[in-house]
Order: C-alpha cells, then structure tokens, then sequence
C-alpha cells in the first residue's frame, strides 16, 4: 500500500532515521526525491507491475497493461495542463486534457491519483508553495465536477522546486506552470 | 558557550561603565587580564561616542590589530594548535569581521608586526601613530590547565593615547572564534554606537545539483560562514528554516513524509517532530520573538491561511481568513503585531495585523508586487521582497511608507534581518542557471557582498546574538 501521508506520522524521529525510512518504504509515486533519475511526464508508478525488460516491446500490438501509468498516458490527451502568469484557472485546452482523463477515471473506478501543483521560478518559494497547491486543487475541483470521487484524488505542491524546462525565459515558465495527473495503485 | 570563570580570580578591574557592553555571560572582570607590571587602565572613557555618530565617519576610521599574544605558548585543540598560532587566528577573525563587512578600514595580524605580551594592556602609542592607525585592537590568549581559553580584547584610540573598552572571554577551544567575534563586536558597537550582531548563526538551504533535479539540504553556519555543518541529509527537498530565539530548534520545510510539512527540529537531540498534526500542507514557519509560538501556513483546497500554535503543541490558531492566499507573518520585536503577505486583494502585497488577528490591513500600495515581509528586530524597518520586474530587496516603515531599495539585481528575495537590525541577508538566483547563493546588503546599500558557502546556498535565516 502507497500511503504517502500516512506513513511517517510520527511525531519525534530521528532525522537521519526518517530519511532511511522513506527510502525503505519509498513506494510512492513521486517520492520527492532531490535527485531521481529524470522522470518529469512519464512518471512511473512504483506499485505497477514490472514488465519484463529483456522482452522487446515492440514486438507485437501489446498495449500497456489496463489501469497502468503507461495505459493512463496512453488514454488521455495529455497528464499535465498549463497556467497563465500567477493564475490558477483552467483554460479551455486544460479543461480538454482533465476531460480525458476523467474518463479514464471512471474506466478505473479503483485507481486514484495525485496531482502535483508547480510553478515558475519567477515568484518567492513560499508564495509559490501556496500557489502550487491552489493549481493542484484547481484540477482536482474540475475533475471532481465531472463527478470524480474528491476521495481519489490527492494533491501536493512543490512550488518552485521542480521545474521541467530549465531556461529562464517565458517559454520555459509556461511549461513550468502546470498541474501533472499521476496515477497511484 | 558557558562562560564560567572562577569567582576567585575577579579583580579590581571592575569598571562602572563596562557593565553596559557586557553581555551576561562575558566575564572581564573575573578574568585577569593583563601582565601584572604594566596595569594602567584609564579612569575615564567615553571618549568617541559623541563623534561616532556620523556614518561615513566612523566607517573610515582606520584600525590596526596586531596579532594577539599569548603569556605561555602552550598547546590547544583550537587552530593552530598552540596559543601563539591561535593568537594570530584571533586577531585574523576580528580583521574579517570588520573588513568583510566594509565597517571601518581594518589592518589585520599579516600586515602588522607582533606586539609582546606586556603591549597589550600598554599600547606602544607613538609607534601605531606612526602608522596612521587611529584605533588599535589588541588582545591576547592564554591556554588554562583544563583546555578552556582566556581571551582578553581591548581597544584603543591611539591619537588620545587612551583605552576605551575591554572585555575577557573564557571559551572552549571548539568555540574559540566566538571570542574573537565578541571582540570584534565589542568593537563594531563602541565605534559605531550600534548592537553587537557578529556572534551569530544563520540556518539556511544548501543546494546542490542540477537545476530541475536539486538536492536541497538544512544546514547552519556561524555569521561569518565558519563552523558549517549539514543537518539534513539531503533525501528529502528541505526549504525555509527558521531559528528558534535560543538557537536550541529549528523550524523548517520538509517532504520527507512525501508533502511539504513544517518540521521543528531539536539541534541538541537530532530529533524533529511536525509542527502540527493537521492534514493539509503547511509551509512558512516563523518564531514568535520570545520563542513561545510558531505561526505555520497551511494550505487547503486552494486556500492559504496563517495559524498560530504554541511551541510545545496545543491548539492551532488561525489568524486570516481572507479568500486567497496568506502566508508568511514576521512578528514586531515587541510581539504585538504580525506583518504579512496576502493576494487577497488580486496580487502579492504586504498586510499587518494585531498579534491575536485582529486589525488586519494592507500597508503597501505601489508598482508590483510584495512579498516576504520581515520584520526588522529594531522594529523600526520592514524588509520585503519587491516582485517590480525583477525581484528586489527593500526596506519600507512599518506604515509602508518610505519604500527604499536595497539590491538591483535578476533575483534576490527572502531577506533575513542581522541581530542589530542594520544588515540583511538574502538569496540571489542566478538567471538560466538556477544557481543561488546567499548575500549580505547593510541598510545603507552600499555594502554588498556574497557570503562564503561550501555550495549553492539559499533562504538564510539569521539568528540572534549568542548569550
């Protein structure tokens, strides 16, 4: 089970110890890792099963197993919207990507997913801290209105912290000013 | 650093005026300080601070401090590894401290010849006039059977001929720069008639890594950047800690449970337990001055709001409740009032309130945006980052009048007060790179400078002065 929350709610650990104990029970998602190896969009989850690394993929119409991170990519328009400037609005192409994947939602009833809130650098952290979780929550509320149980759905912010396109120019702010869907169990 | 000098060794060297500069802790009067043939302290010394007053004046004063000597060479686990070496250590501190700071026109122990031990307590005047010095810092250092240090700080207006201050400090070899900060505060404060802010420590972010994979990592240093250490290990992203008034916890950002949580770490135990047991994602912790609360930000389901909860657990407070986001609260040095950011009104600006919520209002109208308000310890100043096309350092009056900017640059934010009120720290991120380090502006502007880190470093919080 790939509780992120629950999991280390102890209220006096040792630092050290707790950082060792995420790494033992490190099944989540996205673990938060400083340094994962480069996943951004293709995220995979880590409670899916593995598939044999040696048998070539391509090698006959095989989809990705239904239910998967991989199924999920596959189905819906895109696992990540975009904002404007400080906003946290959905627009029209945002509604169209989280239309997409509320329909792969309701095609699996039991999956559930996070949503990563994320801003650009160009704002103080804390204040983007703040404004990452109010994008995540804007998804969620919109696939919740499309009759997504809210219990599916969690969300968490990392501000400024993780951005996906590494330039410091308008077009690498865009990308970063985004809400990402990933799927757990 | 318990300073713990045996009663037995005070002597008469009490004078009515040093109690005022002393710190509790600091002991001159139980330490003997000088060599016993050459005791001639001055009777009276209030000699500058009338003249003192004047920035640009003091800030040119031109200040020699030779290397500090020792009575008796003798080993110690501090640098150098004997007192002669650790004499010249001393000095070289008190020479750093004034000079990196851009305070006064310092001639530190490499450019200076030796004095003897007897010098100390009876300058040899007509040579440092020579010299053009026009104070003069000695001190000296002497190893106890028991390890502990003495170090003896005195200085000296050499036009007059005459002592205006000293101070004694008994420290553990590990903490033998604290002494040397200590004189160079004693210093800072005769000269400048302002408080004492070199004997400090700043908790801050060490960064390392590339720029969308970084590896962020709590971490303290003294003032000066010395005594670096690591707190986190670096698995999970730490961001935004806070000192606690006693320097015995820290509060700070942490996803180690996998979401952004205010951890308040105890820098005695290794131990840290959340701030509070609520479920949403808190973030921004900040110390009330007297170290009794803490006020957390939380975040659920897209709104922001400021809580108070006291430090030993108990009941959360919430103290906004603004559609929007309300982050951050910096407490006045008095405790009564709470300045804060909210985009209640459409974007990012500067509020105040009474420390129980009550009376909240906005205090800065102009171009962009205000974010990061903290309060100056003097009370007298609101530094704030100012998102004005390029995010900025400023200072503004508690009313938000008289906005001043303080750096220029592509991005500096979070400022962080010296214990005197009279410097701010900051980070600044380097455009493309994502580089950060952190850097030091005085009020007046004109002296900035990055500070030494052994890595990218960001989000300083400065602590205050050591007991």
């Amino acid at each position: 089970m790939s509780v992120p929350f629950h999991s280390v709610r102890i209220s006096t650990v040792s630092l050290l110890l707790a950082g060792l104990g995420l790494a033992g029970c490190a099944t989540t998602p996205k673990e938060l890792p400083p340094q994962p190896v480069a996943a951004s969009t293709t995220t995979q989850s880590g409670s899916q099963m593995p598939q044999a690394p040696s048998e070539p993929q391509m090698a006959g119409p095989v989809g990705p197993m239904a239910g998967s991170e991989a199924d999920f990519l596959a189905s819906v328009i895109a696992d990540t919207i975009h904002f404007d400037t400080d906003k946290y609005g959905v627009d029209s192409e945002g509604e169209g990507i989280l239309r997409s994947q509320a329909q792969w939602l309701m095609r699996y009833p039991r999956k559930s997913v996070t949503i990563e809130g994320h801003c650009d650098e160009r704002g103080t952290r804390e204040y983007n801290l703040a404004l990452g979780e109010r994008r995540a929550n804007a998804a969620k509320n919109y696939l919740v209105g499309l009759g997504i149980d809210p219990g599916r759905i969690t969300t968490i912010s990392y501000g400024k912290e993780r951005p996906v396109a590494l330039g410091s120019d308008e077009a690498a702010w865009a990308k970063n000013r985004r809400a990402v869907t990933i799927t757990v169990n | 650093m318990p300073l713990h000098l045996p009663r037995p060794l005070a002597r008469a060297l009490v004078w009515p005026s040093l109690a005022l500069l002393f710190a509790p802790a600091l002991v001159f009067g139980q330490v003997q300080p000088v060599p016993p043939s050459s005791v001639a302290p001055p009777a009276e010394e209030q000699v500058l601070t009338g003249s003192v007053t004047d920035d640009s004046a003091w800030r040119d004063l031109g200040i020699a401090i030779p290397a500090f000597p020792t009575d008796q060479k003798v080993a110690t686990s501090a640098d150098g590894g004997n007192t002669e070496a650790l004499g010249r250590n001393l000095a070289r501190v008190v020479y750093s401290d004034l000079k990196d700071n851009g305070l006064f026109k310092p001639t530190g122990p490499d450019a200076l010849p030796g004095i003897g031990y007897a010098e100390v307590a009876a300058p040899a005047f007509a040579g440092w006039r020579a010299r053009s010095a026009e104070m003069l810092v000695q001190g000296f250092v002497k190893g106890a059977a028991d390890g502990r240090l003495t170090v003896g700080c005195y200085l000296y207006d050499v036009a007059l001929g005459k002592e205006l201050v000293r101070q004694g400090y008994v420290v553990k070899p590990v903490e033998w720069r604290r002494a040397a900060h200590k004189c160079a505060d004693m210093v800072y404060s005769r000269l400048s008639g302002e408080s004492p802010f070199f004997d400090s420590k700043i908790a801050y972010i060490a960064e390392t890594g590339p720029k969308d994979h970084r590896r962020k990592q709590l971490a303290i240093m003294d003032s000066d950047g010395a005594n670096h250490r690591f707190i986190t290990s670096g698995q999970a992203v730490a961001l935004t800690p806070r000192y606690s008034p006693d320097y015995r916890q820290i509060a700070y950002l942490s996803y180690v449970d996998g979401h952004p949580r205010i951890y308040v770490y105890d820098v005695g135990t290794g131990h840290q337990h959340l701030v509070t047991e609520a479920k949403g994602q808190t973030f921004a912790p900040r110390w009330s001055p007297d170290g009794k609360f803490i006020l957390y930000s939380m975040a659920i389901a897209g709104n922001t709001d400021i809580y108070r909860v006291p430090v030993t657990g108990g009941e959360s407070i919430r103290l906004t409740n603004a559609p929007g986001i309300n982050v951050g609260g910096s407490y006045s040095p008095d405790g009564r009032r709470i300045v804060f950011e909210s985009d209640r009104g459409g974007s990012q600006q500067v509020y105040v309130m009474n420390a129980d919520g009550s009376g909240q209002h906005r205090i800065s109208f102009f171009g962009g945006r205000a974010a990061t308000p903290e309060w100056s310890p003097r009370g007298d100043q609101i530094a704030f980052t100012c998102i004005c096309g390029n995010l900025r350092i400023a200072v503004m009056d508690p009313d938000g009048h008289n906005r001043r900017f303080l750096t220029d640059s592509w991005q500096d934010e979070a400022p962080t007060w010296s214990p005197n009120g009279r410097v701010i720290q900051f980070f600044r991120t380097e455009r493309g790179t994502g580089h950060t380090g952190i850097w030091q502006v005085d009020l007046t502007g004109r002296n900035l400078r990055r500070l030494k880190t052994p890595v990218d470093a960001s989000d300083p919080a400065w602590g205050p002065v050591l007991p």
